[in-house]
């Protein structure tokens, strides 16, 4: 006897408790505490807040627990949170030329004004597992530097003092930049909202097609001008006062990419750029980000767009891992409806195609039928 | 009444639910173009603002959406602090960049065409008309046919701008472009969307 | 008002925060005033996944009151595991009655089909739609179907189904077929069964759309004509099926085909679970009905 599924309410809350069971794992292990993620999952955690949109270390450690270390989860979980939070306003931009530097390195340059400094980095480390990490054992306290820093110019300003890279954007001076949490997107765009999408962009996806541009697809001749990693302040403006207001400070990642450019019928040769700015300690995605924005403005500079990182449309399309890890999972979804429909209709075109190829044999079917 | 009073008195006293309220009854009277929708007076704006066109402002204007107003309302300084106040919409620089207009005097109201009508691109993108009306019978007759409307409906508001059949029949020929409109009496609204034909009850 | 609240986060009445709802509700007029044209909006995220409705949790939480009475379907079902979350997502954040009842509802989201029994005046159909524009699987630009929808030009998409002619015959588009919205715009009707279009044509009803994750909201107000795009010589025809339901008996619906083995077997059922129960209550009895299997057992059915 047939009896149609119900219960569909039981079975979701039985998942889900499945699920927390399955996310505490062995309860002998301790639970993580969300300040252990914060500190010894940093760049997890940076990531996170990068792609969420949203600089709360906290929250996105809870997310990635809450996640069990699904980072796309992770960051869905913060934008669907960000995304009910009340807008106060708007800081000013930050200056990262006055950033207070942990890691800064440039490419084109041997030495320059305040240095190349190393920082907390993943470089030139021997990628050997390291059997005391799993120890647990005692960790040196860092050297600090005892001078007071020198000031750190933007690799960019040093080049722009002899005229040789492009001016940094073309933006009018009353351009209120766009906010593409608030408003839909529309193509072409606009720089600023284009470097809004690939900052939140999957870094996976700006990776790839960083990376293509390397390989020939849109080749853009790129040198790391610099990439620094630092703590930024925040400000906004009250129309009550006659100051702008510090809010705090945050950790970003910039890269300015300068690209070799020999010039076309719309730009002189010389030097351009390509730009990178992501939440946190990011430098790979930094750098991606910087390669694609540089792809990107090819019509911008007079060049054949030819590639797939050179495509607006296709790359901030499905640069948003949010939207492209719903929509691809969505599939799982019923499609029973839909999927009947076309079951008929290829059961109806091989009958005729049959009949069509095959006329005898689709006879004989008949008469041992009836 | 002391003007910062008054820009701060008279919202929504429960603005999650009004602004619904009021809402439903635009979006229903948008999907029936002449089906008249009654409403409670859920804002006490100052005059010569209408409740019901206060109201619908309330719950469709923000600093998103740069509004117009007619002179009439112009010349009211009460009512500009208390559309700011409680709305924060920006007033708009011209017709045409206004996203709202609130017209307290449509008979002496410019031509349908100064505002934005939207592009062929974006028609979306066009002026939303909130015109204050005394009621909806005492005018001459208007015959409206279209989407939302399963044979014909009736509507004759009162004072509507000069020439409107014309206007309005220039307004249908430029769709997709072209405004909508909404008419508020004291207690009730209904609208006319860009896609509403016009019949005298002459012809 | 608050419809619940926790130490780290409280939501609002229906989760979404006014300021969004007013740009919703303000996109959904447009939409309404301009018939199948895909208004842009600036969609948030919300706490189910892109592609599992948020454009319409989005519209039916920007158009839902405290009366308001709510359906939720999926493939015709109210009972699929997705239609269940979505009505326990507004039972929780907007305290809103919900019922299976095709006519006791105010507002019905949809996502795949439109219900059997007629709509009537003062429902709200709301759509989950995942592709909005009809012409993307022809032209993936946005920049040129926004130019082909502004000019009305629609050769590209009569082509499509003039070459399906060609090479199959017939027009082999079953869901999502497109239509002609009051005689301007081709319109996606979200992946329907080609046979629930019809329906869509004149319905007293207002028919919402929301996309999401591409950031539209298109409607088709009441009595508003919807065509399906078709040729004189190979005329716009639905799906039909040889067999009435096997539960209810019911003719001229959508119906399910279910396997009940691995031999081949299976029966077809009415996608519409309401339809279907209420037919059944009423004493309608298919040939695979559990009454007509036990002709001891006449109880109509729990």
């Amino acid at each position: 006897m047939y009896v149609a599924v119900k219960g569909g309410e039981a079975a979701i809350h039985n998942a889900h408790r499945l699920l927390a069971d399955r996310r505490r794992g062995d309860r002998s292990v301790p639970a993580l505490r969300l300040d252990q993620i914060v500190e010894q999952l940093a760049l997890g955690v940076d990531r996170v807040m990068s792609e969420g949109s949203l600089y709360d270390r906290e929250l996105a450690a809870l997310a990635i627990v809450q996640a069990r270390g699904d980072m796309i989860e992770a960051i869905f979980l913060v934008r669907a949170y960000r995304t009910t939070l009340p807008r106060f306003g708007y800081t000013k931009a930050i200056d990262t030329g006055a950033m207070l530097v942990e890691r800064r390195v440039s490419a084109t340059y041997k030495d320059l004004p305040g240095g190349q400094l190393l920082g907390p980095t993943f470089d030139y480390t021997h990628r050997l597992l390291d059997p005391e990490l799993a120890a647990g054992g005692d960790i040196a306290e860092p050297l600090r530097r005892e001078s007071e820093a020198e000031a750190m110019p933007r690799v960019s300003a040093i080049l722009a003092r002899e005229g040789l890279i492009e001016p940094d954007g073309d933006m009018p001076q009353d351009h209120v930049p766009g906010d593409i949490t608030r408003e839909p997107l529309e193509f072409p765009m606009a720089r600023d909202i284009r470097l809004q999408a690939l900052s939140r962009g999957d870094e996976g996806f700006l990776l790839a097609l960083g990376y293509s541009t390397q390989r020939g697809y849109a080749r853009n001749h790129p040198f790391v001008g610099e990439v620094r990693i630092g703590e930024v302040e925040l400000e906004i403006d009250v129309p009550e006062l006659p100051f702008a207001v510090p809010l705090g400070s945050v950790r970003v990642t910039e890269c300015q990419m300068v690209n070799q450019f020999k010039g076309s019928a719309k730009a002189p040769p010389q030097f351009t750029r390509g730009y990178g700015l992501v939440f946190g300690q990011n430098e790979r995605k930094a750098m991606a980000m910087a390669l694609c924005d540089r792809a990107l403005r090819a019509s911008e500079l007079g060049e054949d767009v030819v590639a797939a990182a050179q495509d607006e449309e296709f790359v901030i399309s499905h640069s948003d891992n949010v939207q492209a890890t719903g929509f691809v999972e969505h599939l799982k979804l019923p499609h029973y409806v839909d999927f009947q429909a076309e079951l008929d209709l290829v059961r109806r075109m091989r009958a005729e195609y049959e009949a069509r190829e095959n006329p005898a044999k689709v006879e004989e079917k008949r008469e041992a039928a009836e | 009444m002391e003007m910062a009073a008054q820009s701060i008195e008279g919202g929504f006293a429960d603005p999650v639910f009004n602004a619904q309220t009021v809402f439903r009854a635009v979006m229903d009277a948008m999907a029936r173009p002449g089906s008249v929708q009654a409403l409670p007076a859920f804002a006490r704006p100052p005059v010569p603002l209408s409740a019901t066109a206060g109201a619908i402002a309330l719950s469709l204007c923000d600093n998103d959406t740069p509004l117009w107003l007619d002179l009439a309302l112009q010349a009211a300084p009460a009512v500009k602090s208390w559309l700011g106040f409680h709305t924060g919409a920006p007033l708009a620089n011209t017709p045409a960049d206004a996203h709202f207009a609130l017209i307290a005097n449509p008979a002496e109201m410019m031509a349908l065409d100064g505002f934005s009508q939207g592009t062929q691109d974006y028609p979306d993108r066009s002026t939303t008309l909130i015109l204050h009306v005394t009621d909806l019978v005492s005018g001459a007759p208007l015959l409206l046919e279209g989407p939302g409307i399963e044979t014909s409906a009736t509507i004759a508001p009162a004072q509507m701008p000069r020439h409107f059949i014309e206007q309005w029949k220039q307004n249908n020929q430029r769709f997709p472009r072209g405004v909508d409109i909404i008419l508020a009496t004291a207690d009730s609204l209904t609208c006319l969307p860009r896609t509403t034909r016009i019949k005298t009850m002459e012809a | 008002m608050t419809a619940q609240s926790t130490d780290i986060a409280t939501y609002n009445f229906a989760y979404l925060d006014e300021q969004t709802k007013r740009m919703i509700r303000r996109a959904i007029l447009k939409g309404i005033a301009i018939p199948g044209y895909q208004v842009p909006f600036a969609s948030r995220e919300m706490p189910m996944p892109y592609g599992w409705g948020t454009g319409g949790v989005q519209v039916t939480a920007s158009i839902i009151g405290p009366d308001d009475v709510l359906k939720v379907i999926d493939q015709g079902a109210d009972d699929t595991t997705n239609a269940v979350s979505i009505r326990a997502f507004f039972r929780k954040v907007a305290n809103v009655a919900v019922t299976t009842e095709t006519a006791k509802a105010s507002i019905i989201q949809t996502r795949h089909r439109i219900p059997e029994h007629p709509l009537k005046a003062g429902q709200v159909l709301v759509y989950q739609v995942p592709i909005p524009e009809p012409l993307r699987f022809l032209e993936p630009r946005e920049t040129e179907t926004r130019k082909m929808h502004a000019l009305e030009e629609y050769g590209l998409m009569h082509v499509k189904l003039y070459e399906d002619i060609a090479r199959h015959g017939r027009i082999a588009t079953t869901y999502a077929y497109p239509v002609k919205v009051e005689g301007r715009y081709v319109m996606d009707p979200s992946p329907t069964p080609k046979f629930d279009n019809p329906k869509m044509h004149r319905s007293p009803a207002l028919q919402l759309f929301g996309a999401g994750r591409e950031k539209r909201i298109y409607a088709v107000p009441p009595f508003t004509d919807v065509v399906s795009l078709d040729f004189e010589d190979h005329p716009f025809e639905v799906q039909t099926f040889d067999q009435p339901c096997a539960l209810c008996a019911a003719e001229n619906v959508y119906l399910d085909e279910v396997i009940l083995d691995d031999h081949g077997s299976h029966m077809f059922v009415c996608s519409d679970t309401d339809h279907c129960e209420k037919r059944r209550a009423d004493g309608h009895r298919g040939h695979f009905a559990p009454e007509t299997l036990a002709p001891g057992n006449m109880e109509p059915a729990q």
